[in-house]
């Protein structure tokens, strides 16, 4: 028997041409002879992109170096300006940027059709859920191997358009309950199961929608987008059919059966490991796919060797690179053209490159409580310091938050100073309640501005965890863990890097369920004097 | 292929709503939606083309100038007649470049002439219209600062490769987009006067007949575009109905009090909001064919006009339109 999957696939490229308001199949697959046999069977003429392509290519420009060589104006068209298949290779790697690009030309309904092949390796590495969301169809293809596959290339020649395909209005609503009852929240997901069934009908020559095309509309449109197992309607009366259920004629099948036997179709596709994905899903929200930390408002960068490019926007040329390239063919060209003189062809370009490295900012929160000035307060201090000395050689960013009393303090705005930092150390007095909420949500202040310029913040947090100061500022042991808690939610939302470094006598059990909570490194340093903090610190980073 | 109609939008009110209040006052400055993805966001802002009344320009004017003396002189318009052109909606996609923004040197003229003239870019098609930008929050960060500051100073000023070109950009911004991908700065936040947000109906009964809408309107456009058009010209005709009694429309001192203690109690950054505020009640209470402007106005539109103006509160989950609710319902009782 043929694989599930690989059957799907096929089906879903059958629909795809059948009708391309489909949006298009994302197929997750790692190359090799499974995805080879399959893409042999997307459109010959099909154009591909790549994750880094750039806005002239998608849209079309000004050609620039034909328009000089020309001397009138030469437009050259983008990928997106005929309809047509468009391929996306490493679609894991498709930026936002990108993924919104090209959702909004699958939304301006110019019947382009997105393959986007996904190659991610691991669960939270995959296509922009922006774009998924715009393609009808996600088939995984990991499971398949050579024995499975078939040449299912059906070209039904009975195939009708699926437009002419009639469908009573119960379908719809049964269409949205189960989408309803698989917590699928979007209305694009209905919408494709019923364009799905329409075009399977159309596929087999049917004029109507029967239980068959309804079946594998939801198994190909659903099965993938559930966000919780469905509920077994459990004696509960489904809702009410619509009341223009009986003025329908019975020239079409009738449509009594439950809910449940379209249900158990999706059922059987839905991956065992659901809820750990969605687990991952939501722990990541917000930075969920494999494109990499953005490199924005860097003022710095590595130069590279240069490249063959073209000139385009934001491009700086190498003229010695370019020079370079151009300088063996003078003589041949001089010859060919008859003309005297330096000639550069567009085939000598070459481009600047800069190694782009986000500046990290190390946003250090300590604890100068009086429960920690007695202990370990100099110990931090000094482990500080001696972070502070690796930061600068790799010249990172610091910033210094300190809690102590019922506030936090910024003592230090994000800087390079190595000495400004130190002296403000220095001069920490120690004493007081231990508003760790209050520091984290400094930290966390500071960690958004970072962002936002740019900066990879991380926030290394050095406290012995003895919360006992709630946010605003009472003194109530309880409310000031729960805050903790719920900063540490909030930067675990936000995909921050953190570090807890438990400064405690003994490691304190709360600490480390607060770094769970925020998803960061939970160092207990019971007994270490400055150095071993500082090298346990630069491990636990990543150096 | 006509855009969906905005009347045949099931539900999302509020969205509908501010949309509405924009339109009927462009001076209120326009509407960010912000919501998860399958909302209908695009879709609403897409039909809202439909709702504007024409306006009155000169022929061939690249600002669309109401009047002969407005077109500048670097654009070459012959006529000096007036027509009637639908308001301009003008889409400003996220690739594109400063050049298509603000218009730059004319190539084809300075390659094939030798002379230098000016291409306008999209913010003087967008002069007297919208500017539409779908996933605002994606925006690259130098194409916002630049669109701060024409919508700050209503003017667009090009100075570059010899050109010293400026001209009126006064365009009301609608913008779209979704939180998780990424947040708008602050400041262009306060640019909107208007902001909502969008979630997925959850009655099962809306959500069949939105896609039973969408699945007339794919299938069957022509019958469906006819019912749904006559909706769309009945809200237009209300709207123009609306700008007209919106002059004589009365503002008690009462209010005036009610808008800014509220604005006060919320702790909204600067008078923007408390403008804001006055102008979409009245808006609203113009909209809603009332004489005078009372304090349900304020409670009703108070949500769309400040809860994008109060500072972040990374703690509070239940979002800030209901931190707006609850201070309206404290201060207004």
């Amino acid at each position: 028997m043929a694989n599930q999957s690989w059957t799907h696939a096929t089906l879903a490229l059958q629909l795809l041409r059948i009708d391309p308001g489909l949006g298009g199949i994302c197929i997750r697959a790692r190359v090799g002879p499974v995805r080879d046999r399959l893409m042999a069977m997307v459109d010959p003429d099909a154009r591909r992109l790549h994750p880094a392509i750039s806005d002239e290519a998608l849209f079309g420009g000004l050609d620039l170096s034909a328009t000089l060589a020309s001397g009138h104006l030469v437009q050259e068209q983008g990928l997106l300006a005929t309809p047509g298949t468009l391929i996306l290779a490493m679609a894991e790697r498709a930026t936002t940027g990108l993924a919104a690009r090209l959702a909004v030309a699958l939304d301006k309904g110019k019947n382009h059709t997105l393959v986007a092949l996904d190659e991610g390796a691991e669960p939270d590495e995959c296509l922009n859920p922006k774009l998924a969301e715009r393609l009808a169809f996600h088939v995984d293809l990991s499971d398949c191997c050579l024995a499975d596959l078939t040449d299912a290339v059906i070209t039904n020649k009975n195939a009708i358009a699926p437009r002419a395909v009639t469908m009573s209005g119960d379908i719809t609503a049964q269409i949205a309950r189960i989408a309803d009852n698989l917590g699928i929240d979007s209305m694009r997901a209905p919408m494709f199961a019923i364009r799905t069934a329409r075009a399977h009908a159309a596929l087999n020559g049917r004029g109507t929608v029967i239980v068959e095309d309804l079946e594998i509309a939801c198994a190909l449109t659903l099965a993938h987008r559930a966000t919780r197992m469905p509920e077994p309607e459990t004696g509960e009366e489904p809702p009410a059919p619509p009341p223009d259920q009986e003025s329908q004629n019975n020239t079409e099948e009738s449509f009594d059966l439950p809910d449940e036997l379209l249900l158990d179709a999706v059922r059987a596709l839905l991956p065992d490991n659901l809820l750990d994905q969605l687990t991952a899903q939501k722990a990541r929200a917000g930075r969920g796919n494999g494109t990499g930390a953005a490199h924005k408002g860097n003022r710095r960068g590595r130069p590279l060797p240069s490249r063959a490019g073209r000139i385009s926007d934001g491009a700086r040329i190498d003229i010695i690179g370019t020079l370079r390239a151009a300088a063996p063919w003078q003589t041949i060209r001089r010859n060919a053209t008859g003309r005297a003189g330096l000639q550069i062809r567009p085939a000598d370009i070459r481009i600047k490159r800069f190694e782009e490295k986000s500046d990290r900012l190390l946003i250090f929160t300590v604890d100068a409580s009086g429960s920690s000035a007695l202990t370990r307060l100099a110990e931090a201090k000094g482990a500080v310091e001696l972070l502070l000395a690796q930061a600068y050689a790799r010249r990172d960013h610091v910033a210094l938050v300190a809690f102590r009393g019922t506030d936090a303090e910024l003592l230090l705005p994000p800087t390079r100073s190595l000495v400004q930092t130190k002296r403000r150390l220095a001069g920490l007095p120690g004493g007081g309640g231990t508003p760790l909420a209050a520091g984290m949500m400094t930290a966390f202040e500071q960690a958004i501005q970072a962002t936002r310029r740019g900066l990879t913040p991380t926030i290394a947090i050095l406290t012995d965890g003895r919360a006992n100061i709630a946010l605003d500022g009472k003194a109530d042991r309880k409310q000031a863990a729960t805050d903790a808690q719920q900063i540490a939610r909030v930067l675990r939302a936000h995909g921050t890097d953190a570090i807890v470094i438990d400064t405690g006598n003994r490691p304190e059990p709360a600490l480390r369920n607060l770094a769970q909570t925020m998803d960061a490194a939970y160092l207990p340093l019971p007994r270490a004097d400055a150095e071993r903090l500082s090298k346990s610190v630069a491990t636990a980073l990543g150096d | 292929m006509h855009p969906f109609p905005f009347s045949a939008i099931v539900g999302q009110d509020e969205m509908k709503q501010a949309m509405i209040l924009t339109a009927i006052d462009a001076s209120i400055g326009g509407v960010l939606v912000f919501g998860d993805r399958g909302t209908g966001k695009s879709t609403a802002v897409r039909a809202l083309a439909a709702l504007l009344p024409p306006i009155k320009a000169i022929k061939g004017c690249p600002i669309n100038s109401a009047k002969a003396k407005d077109v500048p002189d670097w654009a070459q318009v012959s006529t000096k007649r007036a027509q009637d052109m639908p308001t301009p909606v003008v889409d400003l996609p996220l690739g594109a470049t400063e050049d298509r923004v603000t218009g730059a040197l004319d190539i084809e003229k300075a390659l094939t002439k030798g002379e230098k003239a000016f291409q306008p870019g999209l913010l003087a098609r967008a002069n007297r219209g919208y500017l539409y930008i779908d996933e605002v929050n994606l925006l690259e960060d130098h194409i916002v600062d630049l669109l701060l500051d024409v919508a700050q100073s209503g003017e667009n000023v090009v100075e570059r490769e010899g050109l010293s070109i400026r001209h009126p950009a006064r365009f009301v911004l609608v913008g779209s987009g979704n939180p998780e991908e990424g947040e708008l700065r602050p400041q262009l936040l306060d640019r909107f006067g208007l902001s909502v947000e969008v979630a997925s109906p959850k009655e099962i009964d809306t959500r069949v007949e939105v896609i039973k809408r969408r699945d007339a309107f794919e299938n069957d456009n022509a019958a469906f575009m006819l019912r749904w058009q006559a909706e769309d010209a009945a809200i237009r005709d209300r709207i123009l109905k609306a700008r007209k009694s919106l002059t004589k429309l009365k503002t008690p001192e009462k209010t005036l009090i009610d808008v800014a203690e509220l604005c006060l109690a919320l702790g909204s950054d600067g008078l923007r909001g408390e403008l804001t505020l006055l102008k979409a009640a009245r808006a609203y209470a113009a909209w809603r064919d009332d004489t005078a402007l009372t304090r349900a106005h304020v409670r009703e539109v108070a949500p769309m006009a400040l809860r994008h103006r109060l500072r972040r509160d990374p703690l509070d989950e239940a979002g800030s339109g209901t931190r707006v609710a609850r201070t309206v319902e404290e201060v207004l009782g």
